[in-house]
């Protein structure tokens, strides 16, 4: 084997150990939650997970409400931020004069920028009023937070998408419209399928940021640890009760509840993420039996 | 050879002085509520001694209260006292030293108030239960005849985050509510039975400064630079107090056990302001390190004379005299080998 070669394979087993490495330190997250939580677990059980009751003081705790308020937030602000963010990159992409669609793109990104807690402040001092006005009894609540975290999300599902966009062979779509294919027909026809998958991932990344996320929305989620249907009304989620309660956690029971909350969310993380793996799989899969 | 002699020894006293030096740091670790004054203390005493560095990590009660447990930090500090159980699972025995006084009271954003509220227990307990539910109940009326009220719901604010303001808070409230100590108890943290969350006193006063009708409990001298308006709270004897540096004050002129682990909240003293607090260093009776440990005693007997006098500035209130004296002597019961 020549000089060549050997940088080769070096360079294949470098790389094969950095990828590695992503997966054990997955592993080694999960297992060092998982160990410093055996307390809750050999108190509450698996009835930790749709208990509502949140009491430091006698030390009781369920977690369902915050599991709730994390997965509902970021439903809602995915719900708000999917169609804006696909019409964003959709606009810059294929519609836009360049130097708009330049202006507009670095602003996308600009958004990514802002650190949370702006964002939580802007949430605090403009969203909230507004909120109220429009009707919510606090103007806090479910329905602030998944706004503001419609719009941090945004950037990522719009930017990643225009990218992903221009991933299409133009030679794909040039002959969809010299058969006739309006602009209309060639996005629904050629652009969104081929690009499936890949805006499926920014969504999903969007996802993942908006589960974690918990600095903006402790600031207007109302952190109140309780189920009500109505998103008007106050919640609270997992990462904003693991960063309210942690600095003044004294027993070891209480500590190690707030470190289970984090595997509960670190769990449900992967788990949404494997779905959502799966779920593009399939797509993918079919978009190609059809092909 | 003398002079080789008395240059090793010159030597060997440099060396040694630098070891001494580089070992003075002294580490702390806990409650942020007295984070201002003990960095100002810390920071004047190594003007006055430049060999002594402390360095003061303000993580929270419940993390200083760990940390000194667990050995890392040289001391702790605590708004709350520590429980019996914590006190057995430390491997010496612990003094709470008080340093000052701090107070909470409760503010709102009720527009035709125009003068000071007078808030009774009663109505504090009410509130805070969800049992009194709009400003023109009786309870808050007859203390405040000439206010206007009008018939709108109450909104609670209360802290998210765990902190020492809620614990002088909710231990009010114990004392004074029986209802309020078997359904919710004290503690950094609670389950309350109404009521929004803010993050910090900045979350807690943002949100009472935005929301018509609320109500809420911050520190006094956040409530006072930010010039917010709180009530006045009617003590054990009766009298409606307005929170300052003497009426907090007036709160620790009160038994005081040998330990200092007390809760001065509800005082009997006639001039006292009702939800005031001590806040604690927590430091070992045995001190391991002896360099250290007199150093530390150095510093807090300065910080028992001295030291005070920096602390009305910052808005905290001093010990009073009568357990300024107490503390002396129990600081002259550390042990340093």
């Amino acid at each position: 084997m020549n000089s060549k070669g050997w940088g080769d394979v070096l360079f294949k087993n470098v790389t094969l150990l950095f990828s590695l490495s992503i997966f054990a330190l997955t592993a080694w997250i999960g297992w060092e939650l998982f160990k410093n939580s055996h307390l809750p677990m050999e108190k509450f059980g698996w009835s930790f997970l749709w208990d509502q009751v949140w009491d430091p003081v006698k030390e009781e705790y369920g977690a369902l409400p915050f599991i709730y308020g994390t997965i509902v937030s970021s439903l809602l602000a995915l719900a708000i931020a999917v169609p804006l963010g696909l019409g964003v990159a959709i606009f810059l992409y294929e519609l836009a004069p360049p130097r708009i669609g330049n202006v507009i793109g670095f602003l996308t990104e600009l958004l990514a920028a802002i650190p949370s807690v702006v964002y939580g402040l802007i949430g605090v001092f403009v969203l909230v009023p507004i909120m109220r006005n429009a009707g919510a009894p606090y103007g806090v609540g479910m329905l602030t937070a998944g706004i503001i975290l419609a719009v941090m999300i945004l950037p990522f599902i719009a930017t990643i998408s225009r990218e992903i966009f221009k991933t299409v062979p133009q030679t794909l779509k040039e002959s969809a419209m010299s058969l006739g294919a309006t602009r209309w027909e060639v996005l629904w026809m050629i652009t969104l399928p081929f690009s499936f998958s890949g805006v499926m991932g920014s969504i999903f990344l969007a996802l993942g940021r908006a589960l974690g996320e918990t600095m903006a929305v402790t600031m207007v989620i109302g952190n109140r640890p309780e189920i009500k249907f109505s998103l008007f009304e106050p919640g609270y989620t997992m990462a904003a009760v693991i960063a309210n309660e942690f600095t003044e956690a004294t027993s070891d029971l209480y500590v190690q509840t707030l470190i289970q909350v984090g595997l509960v969310l670190f769990a449900i993380t992967i788990i949404v993420n494997g779905i959502a793996r799966y779920l593009i799989y399939k797509v993918a899969k079919q978009a190609e039996v059809v092909a | 050879m003398k002079t080789i002699k008395l240059l090793s020894m010159a030597a060997a006293l440099a060396v040694s002085t630098a070891a001494a030096r580089a070992d003075m740091l002294i580490n702390g670790a806990g409650a942020t509520f007295p984070y201002p004054i003990y960095s100002k203390w810390f920071d004047e005493y190594h003007k006055m001694k430049p060999e002594f560095k402390f360095n003061y990590q303000s993580i929270g009660s419940g993390g200083g209260i760990r940390q000194i447990s667990a050995g890392t930090v040289d001391f702790g500090a605590s708004d709350g006292p520590m429980t019996d159980s914590q006190m057995e699972s430390a491997p010496g025995y612990l003094y709470h030293i008080p340093t000052v006084l701090g107070a909470v009271v409760p503010t709102y954003n009720l527009e035709g108030a125009s003068e000071t509220l007078n808030f009774t227990p009663k109505a504090l307990a009410g509130i805070f239960l969800g049992k009194i539910k709009t400003w023109d109940d009786p309870e808050i009326k007859n203390a405040n005849p000439n206010a206007n009220l009008p018939p709108q719901p109450i909104v609670v604010v209360h802290r998210s985050d765990g902190s020492g303001t809620t614990y002088i808070w909710v231990d009010y409230l114990s004392k004074i509510s029986s209802e309020w100590a078997t359904k919710v108890g004290k503690g950094t943290s609670v389950a309350w039975p109404v009521g929004l969350g803010g993050k910090g006193n900045e979350g807690v006063a943002g949100f009472v400064k935005q929301t018509p009708n609320s109500i809420g409990y911050v520190e006094l001298i956040y409530a006072k630079q930010n010039k917010l308006s709180y009530g006045k709270v009617q003590n054990k004897a009766g009298k409606f107090i307005l929170a300052d540096l003497d009426s907090v004050s007036a709160a620790a002129r009160t038994k005081m056990p040998s330990d200092f682990r007390v809760s001065i909240t509800n005082s009997p003293d006639p001039e006292a302001y009702p939800a005031s607090g001590f806040t604690w260093l927590l430091v070992y009776k045995k001190q391991k390190d002896a360099v250290k440990g007199r150093a530390l005693v150095d510093f807090l007997n300065w910080m028992l004379a001295d030291g005070q006098g920096f602390a009305s500035d910052l808005g905290y209130a001093p010990l009073p005299k009568e357990v300024n004296a107490m503390v002396k002597t129990a600081v002259q019961k550390i042990e340093v080998k």
